[in-house]
This record gives C-alpha cells, sequence and structure tokens, in this order.
C-alpha cells in the first residue's frame, strides 16, 4: 500500500518506522527542512519537504495513487485541512487524522475524515481502565456499526448485585456479552445467571445508551 | 444583525470597528487579550477571549445566535475549521473565511463557503493600478 503521513514529529517517525518495517510505501510530508533531513539521514528518501495542506505539494508526490492519508501534526485544523484536501482534491479513499481536541471527532467525520484518533482519549481510558473503582470504561469503538464495547465493574453497593440477567432492564442495543466472576472462569450470560459483587461485564452497545447501561448495570 | 468576528488583528479590529459604527452588535474573539488594544475606545461591542476553534470558546461568544460568523485569524487552517464548525454544527447564517493560499480558497470554496482570498484579491488590485495610465501627468 501507498501511505503518505502528514507530520514528521515523534508520532510520525515512529508510524513511519513501523510502516517500512510492515512492507509499505510509506512517505512522510514534513515542513521543518531539520526534522525533514533527519529523517532522510536515517531512513533514506522517504521524507518530502512540504506543507502538507497544499494541493500542490500533495499533488507532487503523487497524492492521487496513495492507499491511506494519515494526518498526524499536533495542530487539529491541520490535520482537517490536509485529509479534506486529500478527499476531495486527490480522492484518496480512506483519511486519517489525529485529534488534539476530542471533542472534534464529530466534526472532522461530519466533514470527510475517515477516521479520527483522539491520542487523549486514548490515554484516558488506559488511565480510567487502572482506576480500580471506575464504573465504566471503553474497549473498542467499532465504528462503521456504531457499536462500543465496553467493561462494566459490579460493585458490591450496585443495586444489580443478585439480580438475574432477565431482571436488568438494559437499554435498547444493548447485549451482555461475557461475566468475568472475581474468581473462576469467564462465561457467557444465561437469562438465568445472577451477577454478582465484583463481575467484571463485557458488553456491547451504542455510544447514546452508554450511559443508561452504566445505571442499568451499576446504578447505586 | 449579530456578528462574530474571529480574530482581533489589523483587519479583524477595522471591521468590528466598522460594523460597530453600522450599529451592528459585534462580538470579537481572540487567543491574545492584547491585541484588544487595536479596537478603539468607541467600540460598544464585546471582545472577548477564546479560541475560535473550540467549540466551547464558540458557545460562550454566544455563536447559536449570530447571523454572520467572520474568521480572519493568520491561520488559513484555522479560519478554515471554525468557519466548517460555524457553518455545520452551529447552522450559522452566513459564515465567510479568510484564506490566503488561493489553491485551498477554490477548494473550500467549491465545497460551499463563503470564501476570500487576499492573496488574489489584493495582487489583482495592484496589477490594475501598475498597468493604468497615469493620469496625473
Amino acid at each position: 500500500m501507498y501511505i503518505i503521513v502528514v507530520g514528521g514529529g515523534r508520532l510520525g517517525y515512529y508510524l513511519l518506522k513501523a510502516l517500512l518495517n510492515e512492507g509499505h510505501e510509506v512517505l512522510v510530508l514534513e515542513k521543518d527542512a531539520r526534522v525533514c533531513k533527519t529523517i532522510t539521514d536515517e531512513l533514506g528518501s522517504v521524507c518530502f519537504r512540504g506543507d502538507g495542506c497544499e494541493a500542490a505539494t500533495l499533488a507532487e508526490v503523487g497524492t492521487g495513487r496513495a492507499d491511506m492519508f494519515v494526518a498526524v501534526t499536533g495542530d487539529d485544523e491541520d490535520n482537517l485541512v490536509s485529509c479534506q484536501v486529500a478527499k476531495h482534491k486527490h480522492n484518496v479513499p480512506r483519511t486519517i487524522a489525529r485529534l488534539r481536541n476530542p471533542q472534534n471527532a464529530a466534526l472532522f467525520k461530519k466533514l470527510g475524515v475517515d477516521v479520527t484518533i483522539s491520542t487523549t482519549d486514548i490515554i484516558l481510558e488506559t488511565i480510567e481502565r487502572e482506576v480500580p473503582t471506575h464504573p465504566l470504561t471503553h474497549l473498542l469503538t467499532i465504528d462503521e456499526k456504531g457499536l462500543v464495547i465496553v467493561d462494566v465493574k459490579i460493585t458490591p453497593d450496585s443495586k444489580t448485585v443478585g439480580k438475574t440477567v432477565k431482571e436488568l432492564s438494559l437499554p435498547a442495543g444493548s447485549n451482555l456479552a461475557l461475566i468475568i466472576p472475581s474468581e473462576g472462569t469467564a462465561r457467557t450470560p444465561a437469562p438465568g445467571t445472577a451477577l454478582q459483587a465484583g463481575d467484571q461485564i463485557i458488553a456491547v452497545t451504542t455510544p447514546d445508551s452508554e450511559e443508561a447501561l452504566r445505571s442499568a448495570l451499576g446504578g447505586v | 444583525m449579530k456578528i462574530l468576528i474571529m480574530g482581533c488583528g489589523r483587519v479583524g479590529a477595522r471591521l468590528a470597528s466598522l460594523l460597530d459604527e453600522d450599529g451592528h452588535e459585534v462580538t470579537v474573539l481572540d487567543v491574545d487579550t492584547y491585541s484588544f488594544r487595536r479596537l478603539p475606545p468607541s467600540f460598544r461591542g464585546t471582545a472577548l477571549f477564546g479560541n475560535g476553534i473550540d467549540e466551547e470558546a464558540l458557545k460562550k461568544a454566544g455563536i447559536e445566535d449570530m447571523d454572520i460568523f467572520v474568521a480572519l485569524t493568520q491561520g488559513d487552517n484555522r479560519n478554515v475549521m471554525a468557519c466548517q464548525i460555524a457553518k455545520h454544527i452551529y447552522n450559522v447564517p452566513r459564515v465567510v473565511c479568510r484564506i490566503y493560499d488561493p489553491l485551498r480558497e477554490e477548494m473550500y470554496s467549491a465545497l460551499g463557503l463563503e470564501t476570500i482570498s487576499p492573496t488574489k484579491v489584493f495582487s489583482q488590485l495592484m496589477r490594475e493600478k501598475i498597468e493604468e495610465p497615469d493620469n496625473n501627468k
């Protein structure tokens, strides 16, 4: 695959290395001559000096035949614009933008960016998972289907302790996929399975019903 | 009319005071409060600290009730992003965007933004100035 990466900062640099290792044809676009030279000195001619937001630069590096376009500069607005130019001027099938401000995700999707990655959110989720009392954590978002997979902890003071799965009033579109008890092996929940304090529940839901699912399962 | 101007540079401040003189309700947004020094003492509008590409800041500036949004920061991309937020998220009836880069200006104009490229306008103006016969001689 031909992949263009905009931004040769730390993220762009390690991304470039990883993608090269996987055997892809990769080109990094970087405005700063010094950064560009460092990359070229180490990895060969895989870095092009230029502004990844300019249609002319993107034409010069053959963006029209790129399979994927990844914008990972530190500025959301630059990532948005370069993805839009790639999409609308050069018809790149898949554009990916890094976000600093997680709130921008909806806007970027609306404006033609295929995938957004919020580094802030990823770090936050990982930290939340490490906090033992946190009732709900994100495990995975499946954008195309509008689904999220979450992890809910049943605490001793949850109202649902002792209730069976069929007694729960789960929001529409939410399903329990797996129950991991504090002791013993994980099992698929049946309608008659009773929830115990300390259970960890893996559930599939939609982004909108997340809050409802949390209170249906962990409500105190 | 209620007008929100993002960027209180020379153009932003001047436009704000002109529109204020015309009797419009003007709010100016800038990430540097020092730039508000450019507004004349007679300015009756609102000068607000905030980043126009941040939805919360835009909300605080009252974007939901605005009739017009104008983006006049130094960054083309910042202007483009702010205008798209104003247009697509807050449905501001009229959005005007300054984009220095003529190529980018053409693309966003094709995508439905109302755009002005000072580079294009000013070079055309200069060309006419230079090529016109000198009437003073």
